[in-house]
């Protein structure tokens, strides 16, 4: 048994979304749903973070800004995309600056799909992270290291 | 060889070496004989330690004729040396102090020295003992410090004239007018090697000859003399008192209690006051960081200042209990809070170690005027503490300095990566002036714990508590800078000399030994000494004593938590938004505009400003002095 | 449980054979290393509770800054730079080591320093690393220490003019109802505790999750073990700070941990009320009204004491 289940931190990082799915994220931190009865926080940094919940269709300029940000959240972590943007593109997939879809840019966990997706659904998605969460930490125990994946350099 | 052997060595042997250096041209011996003399008076001082140390006080009597005449006339040709270079720099101040204090001087000779019989001229206790070590080791280390420092020096500034013999030249002598200071017995002793330590801090101010070094020499001449006129006008009060010239003795004249040795206590702790820049005399002590390093290290900050508090310290228990006494030791108090606030809008590096001095200073003063006996046990203290902690600094900013082209605080930051040795120097010596269980704290911590027991300690303990928090704010913000880790900077430290290293080794392990070994210190030499005069001594708790040793011995160890913590770590680069960051935090910016990150320390200039500070300081000391002169004025009439 | 300070306190007139006395302060310091971490753990556990309550939510399990801790331990340990490691341990050791001075009897005002110490570790580590954020938290930090640091001091030298002595050992056992010489210090004292515990008005530096302003500020740039080890340093730093509210009440134990609830109880309201101040303002409260108040306070007690009142 983990910790991590019982104290999942949450980043939160809107990679070029129309807002709606934030809006629905931070809507779970209100006292309607009050996710901090799961001893979830919603931190600002990713050094503190264990689950980065990210929204939006990732566009050329901050590709760059996700892929930092995401080395900055220490082992084990994972990611969970929020809406159908953050999936594959969602309306916007075939726009000129969407890359569609964050798989595209970091390994992505888990999918929550919808537009805007519910609270109820983001909510759904964590808890299942929470599983992975789990394996990961049980197989980082028994590697001897964990690879660091290196940033290239600043466009 | 005798203990007076020893003393006479001490301070006639460096004026042989001062000799040397004048009249010999830029020789590549010099630095031997530098080298030579420095540790040749660095173990006699040891040696005065071991002869001395159980001794008590020892009085020696010897014939004061011809020396008494030599210094007089000494006097009277520096005296003219002076009025010619204020009538050349147009310095009205400083003309008409020097002729006041040649008519004094000469109203003395003339007036009443056939009368005197001072046989007592010189003479060795506890508290001489570590005083001449403070300026054995320390001094002969910062001569040694100083050879590879004005190569550097005229190598970068090839527009000043290189005197460097007189410099070194001045540096000797001047040592040999501190050991002079602190083993005569004889006050018209004092007066001399105190006006010898006087010229020569203004002509190594004004060293490099540029406007602002003139102006600050002569502003720090003029203080200077103002205390000096003082001092004489103590000692033709003595003298008028007893024509014989006994009370002259400096030992006499304080064991003579209080009745009769006020008037002059006050006058000579105000030559004192001048002499440590406290408020209001502070602004030469920051004016004269236009010198060269060595200078301010030495002169400034270990040296001749301590002189000033050295004589205020011996008069300690002339002033306690006194009005007057507790007067001198609230100026000594407002100059500690004020100048620690002042420091913290200093960017200077310079600077702020010249204001954390005055403030040391003004504590050491504050706990002397109120003079009690725990109170004199713990000034005592922070003299050995602070000479050692700061000479270390003064000699690190100077290094560092040479090779970062700056004296700004903004621009050490990341000094860790680019003068590791350095770095981690300066943090001892810093971590040494506030952290505890480093000596600076034990020594407030015994200020604290004194003061409260005081009449009026109230007062002094709300400007330690004040004070104090201004320094911990000023020190760890530079702390800050130097360790901060920007990666990807060169190493620039390999082209310092290895005479400097040895010399900043040196320095770095005696503030830790000091640190470590200072109840022995205590016990074989600050509370004999104390005892003899109080009757009863201060020493901290023999619990609190191995709780601190633990302490020092716990930070000691913890540094090799690094050898262990490198291997497991994974390195991420700092939290700048997710932008991403290379070498000297460069990020690209919005419209693609690549920009510098540039952090830079809180000053606080609206609060902690050193204009509106300093007119508070200055004008609350001068309303200080003048009720303490108005009620000198009271006793003398 | 709050504090094992009641373990040092022998009711006068009775003699204690069982414990020989130079063994006491150990015991003291040992429970303290041992026990505070749960006490802190579990005082943090009733403040979010407390807090969620009040903002009409459930809240977290009172077990959850365990839970938190457990897992950070449990995370790798990312660093910008391998000195961070060093200071943050030093932050915790020093901590630990001046609470147990505390809970042993020792000497207030080395107490005092030692947690300045390592305090300053803190700031150190945070200026290791280079990011603004926690540049301008380590600054700010610093504010918050010189804002209380002279209120500290002069509780200090009170409780010792109550007291007759620097020792806590002392004060702890004392007779003398302490609040009654020393209201305005109590109530000095309770200002610098909001900034010592960093709720609101005064938490400019790091803050609980909810109230960021420069992300996290001192600790923005640690991760993992290093946050962990700074937890627990809070949890031995909360249980010192109500162990001086203690000395305030110690002639009456009941009154004491009374007292303690209420006041932590003010603090948790004065955090969900207040907005965040600038540091000029924490600076001002802190050294003008607590610095009067305390001043004050002690003015009045020398001169009583002079005139010859006890």
């Amino acid at each position: 048994m983990t910790y991590l289940k019982k104290s999942p931190w949450l980043l939160h990082y809107d990679a070029s979304s129309c807002n709606g799915c934030d809006i629905e994220v931070l809507a779970a931190l209100t006292p309607l749903y009050d996710i901090e009865r799961f001893g979830i926080i919603n931190t600002g940094n990713p050094k503190h973070a264990d689950i980065f919940l990210v929204t939006g269709g990732v566009n050329a300029q901050n590709k760059q800004v996700l892929i930092n940000t995401y080395e900055q959240i220490p082992e084990p972590k994972v990611v969970i995309a929020i809406g159908i943007c953050a999936t594959s593109g969602g309306i916007y997939r075939e726009c000129y600056n969407i890359l569609g879809g964050i798989d595209k840019v970091i390994p992505v966990d888990v999918y929550v799909p919808g537009c805007a997706a519910r609270p109820e659904s983001i909510i759904d998605g964590v808890v299942t992270a929470l599983g992975i969460l789990e394996q990961k930490r049980l197989a980082m125990k028994t590697k001897t290291g964990i690879k660091m994946v290196r940033t290239g350099d600043a466009q | 060889m005798s203990l007076l052997q020893l003393l006479l060595y001490l301070i006639l042997f460096p004026l042989i070496t001062a000799l040397f250096m004048l009249v010999s041209r830029k020789d590549p011996g010099l630095k031997a004989i530098i080298q030579l003399s420095a540790c040749a008076i660095c173990i006699v001082s040891f040696l005065v330690l071991l002869f001395g140390f159980d001794k008590g006080t020892l009085i020696f009597s010897m014939d004061p004729d011809p020396v008494s005449q030599i210094m007089f006339f000494i006097e009277l040709v520096l005296a003219a040396y002076i009025l010619y270079l204020g009538i050349r720099h147009r310095k009205s101040v400083t003309v008409f102090l020097i002729l006041v204090q040649a008519c004094l001087l000469l109203w003395f000779e003339l007036g009443f020295s056939e009368n005197l019989h001072i046989g007592n001229n010189l003479f060795l206790d506890q508290f001489s003992i570590i005083m001449a070590l403070i300026i054995g080791i320390i001094g002969s280390l910062i001569c040694v410090y100083a050879v590879g420092y004005m190569e550097t020096y005229h190598h970068h500034h090839t527009e000043i004239r290189d005197r460097r013999n007189l410099f070194f030249g001045i540096l000797f002598i001047f040592l040999s007018a501190m050991f002079g200071l602190v083993f005569s017995n004889n006050l018209l002793w004092v007066f001399f090697f105190w006006e010898i330590t006087t010229i020569c801090s203004f002509l190594l101010i004004g060293y490099s000859q540029s406007e602002e070094a003139t102006n600050n020499s002569f502003l720090a001449l003029s203080m200077n003399l103002l205390g000096g006129v003082a001092f004489m006008a103590a000692l033709i009060y003595l003298v008028i008192l007893d024509p014989a010239g006994q009370l002259l003795g400096l030992n006499f004249l304080i064991s003579s209690g209080k009745a009769v040795a006020l008037v002059p206590a006050v006058l000579i702790c105000f030559a004192g006051i001048t002499k440590a820049a406290l408020m209001p005399f502070s602004s030469w002590l920051v004016g004269a960081m236009v010198a060269p390093t060595p200078v301010s290290a030495l002169l400034h900050s270990s040296t001749m200042v301590k002189a000033g508090v050295y004589m205020i310290v011996r008069f300690a228990p002339v002033l306690s209990g006194t009005t007057e006494g507790l007067i001198i030791a609230l100026v000594g108090g407002t100059t500690f809070a004020l100048a620690s606030f002042i420091a913290i809008s200093q960017n200077n590096a310079k600077k702020v170690l010249a204001y954390s001095t005055i403030a040391n200073l003004g504590l050491i003063v504050a706990c002397a005027g109120v003079g009690t006996y725990n109170l004199m046990w713990v000034a005592i203290l922070l003299i050995i503490f602070h000479a050692i902690a700061k000479s270390l600094m003064f000699l690190c900013v100077g290094t560092v300095e040479h090779r970062i082209g700056s004296r700004n605080i903004e621009d050490m930051g990341g000094l860790i990566v680019r003068m590791p040795k350095l770095a981690i120097m300066m943090f001892i010596g810093m971590a040494g002036m506030f952290l505890a269980p480093f000596g600076m704290v034990i020594s407030k911590w015994a200020a604290i714990e004194a003061f409260i027991t005081a009449p009026f300690g109230l007062i002094f303990i709300a400007i330690l508590a004040f004070g104090g928090s201004a320094t911990v704010f000023f020190w760890s913000k530079w702390m800050g800078k130097i360790i901060s880790v920007m990666r990807d900077e060169p190493v620039i430290e390999d082209t310092v000399k290895k005479e400097k290293w040895v010399v900043l080794y040196i320095l770095t392990a005696l503030v830790v030994i000091v640190c470590l070994i200072f109840p022995l210190i205590s016990s074989i030499l600050i509370e004999p000494f104390i005892l003899n005069i109080y009757g009863q001594t201060a020493r901290l708790s023999q619990a609190n004593l191995s709780i601190m040793l633990m302490m020092l011995c716990l930070l000691l160890i913890m540094p090799f938590s690094l050898l262990f913590y490198r291997k497991g770590a994974h390195y991420a680069p700092p939290y700048m938004g997710g932008r991403p960051v290379e070498g000297h935090m460069r990020f690209s910016g919005s419209m693609g505009v690549t920009r510098e990150l540039v952090l830079s320390n809180y000053y606080l200039t609206g609060l902690f400003g050193e204009e509106r500070l300093f007119m508070v300081g200055t004008s609350l000391c001068w309303a200080l002095l003048l009720f303490a002169g108005i009620l000198l004025a009271g006793v003398i009439l | 449980m709050l504090g094992a300070s009641s373990l040092c306190r022998y009711p006068p007139g009775r003699g204690d054979p069982v414990i020989p006395e130079y063994l006491v302060p150990v015991i003291g310091a040992v429970l303290y290393l041992l026990l505070a971490p749960i006490a802190g753990g579990l005082i943090a556990g009733i403040d979010r509770k407390v807090t969620a309550r009040m903002q009409g939510r459930v809240g977290p399990p009172l077990l959850q800054p365990f839970y938190d801790v457990a897992k950070l331990f449990e995370k790798e340990n990312l660093v910008v730079t391998a000195s961070q490691n060093f200071f943050v341990l030093s932050y915790l050791v020093f901590m630990a080591v001046a609470g147990a001075l505390f809970f042993s009897g020792g000497d207030m005002l080395l107490v005092i320093f030692a947690f300045t110490l390592s305090h300053i570790f803190l700031v150190l580590g945070a200026y290791a690393s280079y990011s603004p954020y926690s540049h301008i938290g380590a600054e700010r930090e610093l504010l918050q220490i010189i804002a209380y640091e002279p209120m500290i001091i002069l509780t200090a030298v009170g409780m010792y003019m109550v007291t007759r002595s620097f020792f806590v050992s002392a004060m702890v056992t004392s007779d003398i109802p302490v609040i009654l010489y020393l209201p305005g210090v109590f109530i000095g004292y309770l200002i610098v505790l909001t900034i010592k515990l960093r709720k609101s008005p005064f938490d400019l530096s790091t803050s609980h999750h909810a109230h960021q302003e420069l992300v996290k500020g001192v600790t923005t740039d640690f991760g993992g073990p290093n946050l962990g080890k700074i937890e627990i340093a809070h949890w031995y730093e909360y249980v010192f700070l109500l162990g001086v509210v203690w000395l305030f009440f110690a002639w009456n134990p009941v009154i004491a941990v009374a007292a303690i609830i209420i006041a932590y109880f003010l603090e948790i309201l004065i955090d969900n009320t207040f907005a965040r101040v600038k540091w000029q303002l924490m600076i001002r409260s802190a050294w003008i009204i607590a610095g009067t108040l305390g001043l004050v306070n002690l003015g009045v007690l020398y001169y009583l004491r002079m005139v010859g009142i006890p």
